[in-house]
């Protein structure tokens, strides 16, 4: 009998689907309930993680077909906590535009258990269908707002490129498996041996859909037009929560099937990381959007996390990790900033709407300077020592080029996030913004910007819990 | 000693910053905010003088030192001084109070933001200074860039923004680099760690490249010919208290760190690149001083004299002599006193009259006697006249560059009498010659926290143009050992 203790997390998220559901359907004007039952929901499954897996150094189940270990339960958790945070911060969002629904918060459960399925996948087919699952549930939450044009667009557009992308997985997906004989992870990294010309095919069919799912460069295209339409809480769970999945499920295919492969994807690695970096850099200095740019700031850092997977050494793996925990604390921050950006019902996203925010608002714009140099990594902000700890890590492997021409890119993006400081604070003032903020963005934006201030105190702690992932 | 004096002269501005946060920002003369910040950096300079007091002189070892693990197996937050660093720091915690009455006249909107910018550069600098780890010394060096962006952004003139962007990406352009090498450096040795790093020694096949990033971020910070021309940009649209910090402080981080880690680290690297040092610290001085000849705007004119006066600094650093070293450190000292002064008498013309234009003055003299007296000693000791604190500093350069490379000092020499031309000439025009425009017959003479501010510093740089040896003695025995170390590991190599 298998251990199902060990898949709790994921079978009590369903059933809170299923109840949740069917709730909805009996509850007339039961969105406040579900909203509340499905932060429980979430809640109680972060505890029952954190009791359950995380002191399990590594099991598999069902025939080795899923895999708890150190990896999967900090990615889980930091999963569960982003999606957490994105549902409590965004009632207020929703409720202004009228799309304070029951579907929302159960469509967010939804794609949280499909990542969740895909962080513990240790089996081709496994991490196909979590893969689906989020991304259904990704597509319908990207049109939510459906009376906007540019919602309907972006849902969209991201359903027929990622479709594409799927696509091209399965197609990948399909050749390891004819090279290998087997649909699981570990005996396929057994089989595969790097003679086949082929199968480096199959390789990169799989990487160009997985560098799809975290858009790296060149595979980007959709990020900046879908973070832009969807509605801005959607976006801020875009920018974070599937990015942490998809990142947990590189690393394992990187370093469970195709360990021995490691000579033919270590370029293409490599080159994602560098395009990412550079391009993420360089095309958002055009932007007028914030969303915009966040997009493409967001592709530049996918950049630098990819660049600790591209070392192909532990401690590059836990960089990245480190890299993509501190980006999600930093992007909450900054989304829970503009989500304060709210003048008699109407939201603003255009950077110009920041000029002279300094004046009227000071606080929220030392928060608002404080992220900003942390995402452009100026020490001693948290962002500093994400990028730090990467660059370490790709030092050791004495892969100089990578180094250099990642530390040259963050001058350039530093460019950009200097070009908002200067018109928040250099620039003339306009109308005041409205102040009354639900308590929880606050508090999520108070305790986000202190992380990110303060991180330096107590540098110690992050790196202990990642060090215990050992992955090769 | 059990009490971190150090941590705490680096703390003490933050935790006033933080009292500054929390109290209610005024419009106009704040004059709480203004005694706070003035209270903490006063009880710095105390702390830094009973730290000089403390000081053993007779030893080149690093002393106070705190060694805490910062990150487990990694880096430790350590930091100590020797005879080096304690000068700067001196120098910083004396600079900043004058900085914070200063803003009387100059700073006029958001007042509270502004101390609170100069208090955490102040425990930036102070951090640099006393850094004995490579990452904490790149913490604070980098740190700085915020608080310094911040301020010419804000509080500055009419380009204000080009000119904190130039410097914000010109000075992270170069020290990206100084990262890499930084990172390189645990990798092939192990340890983060100065004082270890100087025991081991670092193997020569890597010195010449580590070497070169190192210098990719100093030459920027120094600021060194061709890489110089965010200085004057940034000098001219900061504010005067900006300016002065900028002048007087910033720019001898580079400095310090070329001695400190340049020399100390890469013995063999840093011979076979004096040469190279050599040619663009003469270009700096004989270039940019021709340049300051013909300015029109009286802080550019300083700004490019800085220059100049940093070529003086590396070129000494690189003689690689005992004189030359202490000629730059004492250079680097009484630059400090010397641009931080001239950057407040400009200012002092210029919040009477909104304007830097040479053109605008001339015939000071006969309505402001007491400004052109402090401004006299200053251009003279800007010029390194005989007395007073400038001219102990080049003539000790050029002395350890004259045993080390004729040619070379003979030029060097050549920029002296050019820094004489600009500076003298500078003098004449603004404060000599005939009263032509009408308004300046309504200036008036300087106030008391001016004149105090002024009398504060001619008072360091007359005292050390006669009687120099307290900073001699205080740098001697680490100058020394720092030679001896250098010959020692050249030796072995």
């Amino acid at each position: 009998m298998e251990n199902l203790n060990l898949i709790l997390p994921e079978i009590f998220i369903s059933l809170s689907i299923m109840f949740l559901l069917i709730l909805g359907v009996f509850k007339k004007q039961g969105s406040k309930i579900t909203f509340n039952l499905s932060l429980f929901a979430i809640l109680i499954t972060t505890i029952i993680t954190i009791n359950e897996t995380f002191s399990v150094y590594r099991e598999t189940l069902f025939n080795g077909s899923i895999v708890i270990d150190q990896m999967s339960s900090l990615m889980k958790i930091i999963t569960l906590i982003g999606g957490f945070l994105v549902l409590i911060i965004s009632s207020n969002y929703l409720k202004t535009f009228k799309i304070y629904n029951i579907e929302y918060p159960i469509l967010i459960l939804s794609s949280i258990l499909g990542m969740m399925v895909m962080i513990s996948s240790n089996d081709l087919i496994v991490f196909y269908m979590g893969l689906e699952l989020q991304s259904l549930a990704l597509y319908v939450l990207a049109t939510y707002n459906r009376d906007q044009l540019k919602s309907s667009e972006a849902g969209l557009k991201y359903f027929v490129l990622s479709a594409l992308s799927s696509g091209l997985l399965l197609y990948g997906c399909s050749l390891v498996y004819g090279f290998s004989g087997s649909t699981n992870f570990d005996i396929i990294s057994n089989q595969l041996n790097s003679d086949e010309y082929v199968l480096t095919f199959g390789i990169v069919f799989i990487l160009v859909g997985l560098a799809f799912k975290i858009s790296a460069v060149p595979f980007h295209m959709w990020a900046p037009d879908v973070y832009e339409g969807s509605p801005t809480t959607v976006t801020l769970f875009f920018t974070i929560v599937p990015k942490i999945a998809a990142l947990t499920v590189f690393i394992r295919f990187l370093y469970v099937p195709f360990l021995n492969l490691i000579d033919q994807w270590q370029m293409i690695i490599v080159f994602l990381s560098i395009a990412s970096m550079i391009f993420g850099a360089v095309a958002a200095i055009g932007q007028t959007n914030i969303k915009r740019l966040i997009a493409y700031s967001s592709i530049s850092h996918i950049g630098y996390t990819l660049a600790g997977l591209a070392t192909a050494s532990n401690e590059g793996i836990q960089s990245s990790i480190i890299y993509i925990s501190i980006y999600v604390v930093m992007n909450l921050a900054l989304f829970s900033c503009l989500l304060m950006l709210r003048r008699k019902d109407q939201y603003y996203e255009d950077i110009d709407d920041l000029s002279g925010l300094s004046k009227n608002h000071p606080l929220l714009s030392l928060c608002l300077l404080l992220i900003l140099f942390s995402l452009a990594g100026i020490p001693p902000l948290a962002g500093f020592f994400a990028k730090f700890y990467v660059f370490k890590a790709v030092l050791e492997q004495s892969m100089y080029f990578l180094a250099i021409v990642g530390l040259l890119s963050t001058v350039v993006a530093a460019f950009y996030y200097l070009r908002i400081i200067k018109i928040i604070y250099f620039d003339k003032e306009k109308e005041k913004y409205d102040t009354d903020h639900s308590l929880w963005l606050k508090f999520s934006l108070t305790v986000s910007t202190i992380l990110i201030l303060l991180y330096f105190i107590f540098p110690s702690q992050l790196i202990e819990v990642v060090s215990r992932i050992n992955i090769i | 000693m059990n009490f971190p004096i150090l941590s705490s002269l680096i703390l003490l501005p933050i935790v006033g910053a933080l009292f500054l946060f929390f109290t209610k920002d005024k419009e106009g003369n704040n004059l709480t905010a203004k005694y706070v910040a003035l209270f903490t950096t006063v009880v710095n300079f105390l702390i830094s003088i009973y730290l000089w007091i403390a000081f053993d002189q007779s030893t080149s070892n690093f002393q106070f030192i705190e060694d805490r693990i910062w990150i487990e197996g990694f880096i430790n937050y350590k930091v100590g001084i020797d005879g080096i660093s304690i000068l700067f720091i001196i120098l910083t915690t004396f600079i900043t109070p004058l900085c914070v009455i200063s803003v009387n006249n100059s700073v006029k909107n958001r007042l509270r933001d502004f101390l609170i910018a100069i208090l955490i550069m102040e425990s930036f600098m102070i951090g640099v200074f006393c850094a004995l780890d490579l990452v904490v010394f790149y913490l604070f060096f980098e740190a700085g860039l915020i608080p310094m962006f911040l301020i010419i952004g804000i509080w500055g003139g009419t380009r204000r923004v080009y000119s904190a962007f130039k410097f914000f990406l010109y000075t992270l352009l170069g020290s990206v680099l100084m990262l890499v090498a930084i990172i390189s450096i645990y990798w092939i040795t192990g340890t983060t760690d100065v004082v270890k790093l100087y025991e081991i020694g670092i193997d020569v096949k890597y010195q010449n490249l580590l070497w070169l990033a190192f210098f990719s971020s100093f030459a920027v910070k120094t600021p060194m010919w061709p890489v110089h021309t965010w200085l004057p940009d940034a000098h001219v649209e900061a504010p005067t208290a900006g300016s002065v910090l900028l002048a007087a402080i910033l720019l001898k981080m580079a400095g310090y760190g070329f001695i400190r880690f340049s020399l100390g680290l890469f013995p063999v690297a840093s011979e076979t690149f004096t040469p190279l040092i050599y040619v663009l610290s003469v270009i700096a001085i004989i270039f940019t001083s021709l340049i300051a000849l013909m300015q029109e705007d009286m802080k550019k004119l300083i700004a490019y004299s800085s220059v100049a006066h940093m070529g003086f600094v590396t070129l000494g650093i690189f003689t690689l002599q005992q004189q030359g070293i202490e000629g730059s450190i004492i250079q680097m000292i009484s630059h400090g006193l010397v641009s931080a002064a001239l950057f407040l008498t400009v200012g002092v013309v210029y919040d009477r009259m909104h304007s830097r234009l040479i053109s605008t003055y001339g015939g000071l003299v006969s309505v402001i006697p007491k400004y052109s007296i402090l401004f006299m000693v200053f251009a003279l000791a800007s010029l390194g006249l005989p007395g007073t604190s400038g001219f102990i500093g080049e003539f000790l350069i050029l002395m350890g560059a004259f045993k080390d490379n004729f040619l070379v000092a003979v030029i060097a020499s050549l920029g002296v009498i050019l820094g004489a031309a600009y500076m003298l000439w500078l003098y004449k025009r603004v404060v000599f010659g005939k009263l032509i425009n009408e308004d300046l017959k309504k200036i008036v003479d300087l106030n008391r926290s001016e004149y105090f501010i002024l009398s504060c510093l001619a008072a360091p740089i007359l005292f050390y143009g006669f009687y120099p040896d307290p900073l001699i003695n205080t740098i001697e025995v680490s100058v020394t050992d720092l030679i001896n170390m250098h010959e020692t590991n050249l030796a072995s190599k």
